[in-house]
């Protein structure tokens, strides 16, 4: 069947109207369709926020020199979650706590949890000793090696945890 | 191959038809996102890690009431029908079963069914806690997931930030961790093209919409899944009130929708939809979309009255078992293409035989 308007291309697009209540069929090619503000087809579903939000995250590591810093527990770094989209484990919250703050206000419009609260149970205070342990450690060490910068962020994340 | 007598409910209790609006709502989930301390995230964690995170929560289960009599499923060790066939009752998610490009199933991807809920472990989180039911729900499927959340917390640690809430791999999910979405069917404003004003209206209201089949799924047979944007700033209650209040607005422009197309098409609609059950009451050969499009006709005509006789539950069952896994498993043998659109066709013949006749 031939376009109703351009009488050139096949008709694909099958439209009933309803003009005051009279029933019309008109076939045309997608062409005209669209000419004529026929929407033919069903919008794609929007696409991830996340690409937005990456782009996010690569302007901001462009001004500022955060690239460099790797998470001290699974040593992710901005441009590997760049590259992927997700972070390696919790301490990278804290490890990128700026820049992921700003990028939480931009994406989900605010950086503060009000939904239910938690807290870790008891049996596993334990395991936060351990984490302590490990993080003295690493601090000594940081001291030892003069690295004074990871040994302040060392210390802030002793302060956090206790 | 799979057991599903061994699936609690069959893992397709979600598919009563029972619950609101159960004719347009297919069905309504929850799930919350939640990591494991002491471990990378699934993404960066080694085997063995993602091996640890699943036996915390088997030594979990006999704690958390809703899956005391639960069953694990080792996604990771089924073949790929299985795994399919669990992502076809929406049991599982495409990435969990390795059904995505470029990513095949991890080791420690598993899936724990229980009383009414599950929990989807080494997902892109360690754990993807959810609750599927029948029609609008959401405050039932909320409490139950809330408490499978509750139990499971208290004797796993989650990683929980005090600013940021729930911490998750992907920041767009952290903070509540929950997504709660609505499987909707919206033929009428498919039909009247007042669809695209309405989903660019969700939009605006911090809401999102997919396809059958969540993330990168394309919209088939006007099945629309309406869910939450954002998941920080505002309470779970304060996020599920408001997706609820949206769905039953867009419920009520569906019917207006319908009754316009009724009023002024009629004929051309009654048309439409009887040469969609006729199609499928006879035809011999049905590709999937096909089957989609028919049924998501037929539906319309139940919900219009115009078809009587004809169950919710028999609609939602052909959907889920018109599929190519489902088929498959029950012709036991793997189908090329066109094996799988005479199977189909058979088996939607065959439902449709069983109902109560229409035309009588």
């Amino acid at each position: 069947m031939l376009c109703e308007v351009c009488r050139e291309r096949d008709a694909s697009v099958h439209l009933t109207q309803v003009v005051k209540g009279e029933v019309t069929l008109v076939h045309l090619c997608p062409k005209c369709a669209a000419e004529q503000g026929v929407e033919t087809t069903v919008t794609a579903p929007p696409k991830n926020v996340l690409g937005e939000f990456l782009q996010a995250v690569q302007q901001q590591a462009n001004t500022s020199q955060a690239d460099a810093v790797r998470c001290t527990y699974c040593s992710m770094s901005l441009r590997d979650f760049r590259a992927t989209g997700r972070l390696g484990c919790s301490r990278c919250y804290s490890t990128f706590e700026q820049s992921l703050r700003e990028l939480l206000r931009r994406v989900q419009g605010s950086a503060k949890h009000v939904g239910r609260r938690y807290v870790v149970p008891e049996s596993n205070v334990l395991e936060r000793a351990t984490t302590m342990g490990e993080l003295r450690d690493r601090l000594r060490r940081a001291i030892e090696n003069e690295e004074f910068e990871s040994a302040a962020a060392l210390r802030d994340q002793i302060r956090d945890v206790e | 191959m799979l057991d599903l007598a061994l699936l609690p409910d069959g893992g397709i209790g979600w598919l009563d038809g029972s619950g609101e609006h159960a004719d347009i709502v297919l069905s309504t989930r929850i799930r919350l996102a939640r990591n494991v301390e002491g471990y990378a995230f699934t993404g960066r964690a080694r085997e063995g890690e993602r091996l640890r995170v699943l036996q915390s929560v088997r030594d979990a289960m006999p704690h958390v009431s809703s899956l005391r009599a639960g069953v694990v499923l080792r996604v990771d060790e089924m073949a790929p029908n299985d795994r399919q066939l669990l992502h076809e009752r929406h049991l599982v998610s495409k990435e969990l079963a390795g059904l995505e490009q470029l990513q095949a199933v991890r080791g420690g991807a598993a899936v724990v069914l229980g009383q009414g809920v599950g929990v989807m472990v080494n997902e892109e989180d360690h754990l993807r806690l959810q609750a599927l039911r029948s029609g609008l729900e959401l405050t039932d499927a909320m409490a139950a997931v809330e408490r499978l959340d509750r139990e499971l917390g208290s004797r796993l640690p989650y990683a929980y930030h005090d600013d940021f809430g729930f911490l998750t791999a992907c920041p767009t999910n952290t903070g509540t961790g929950m997504r709660a979405s609505v499987l909707i069917h919206l033929p009428g404003l498919v039909l009247t093209k007042e669809i695209a004003k309405v989903l660019a209206g969700l939009q605006t209201m911090g809401l999102t919409y997919r396809g059958l089949y969540g993330e990168g799924s394309e919209v088939l047979g006007n099945f629309f899944q309406i869910s939450n944007q954002t998941t920080l700033g505002r309470s779970e209650e304060e996020l599920t009130d408001h997706l609820a209040r949206v769905v039953r607005h867009v419920i009520q422009r569906e019917h207006e929708a319908r009754r316009v197309l009724w009023r002024d098409a009629g004929y051309i609609i009654e048309d439409k939809l009887w040469r969609a059950y006729g199609t499928l009451r006879f035809a011999r050969s049905l590709t999937f979309d096909e089957a989609m499009n028919y049924l998501s006709g037929v539906r319309l005509a139940v919900g219009l009255k115009l078809i009587t006789g004809l169950s919710v539950y028999t609609l939602n069952k052909l959907l889920i078992f018109c599929q190519s896994a489902h088929l498959a498993y029950a012709e036991g043998r793997a189908l090329t293409e066109s094996d799988a659109n005479l199977a189909r066709a058979r088996y939607v013949r065959q439902a449709l035989e069983a109902e109560a006749d229409p035309l009588a």
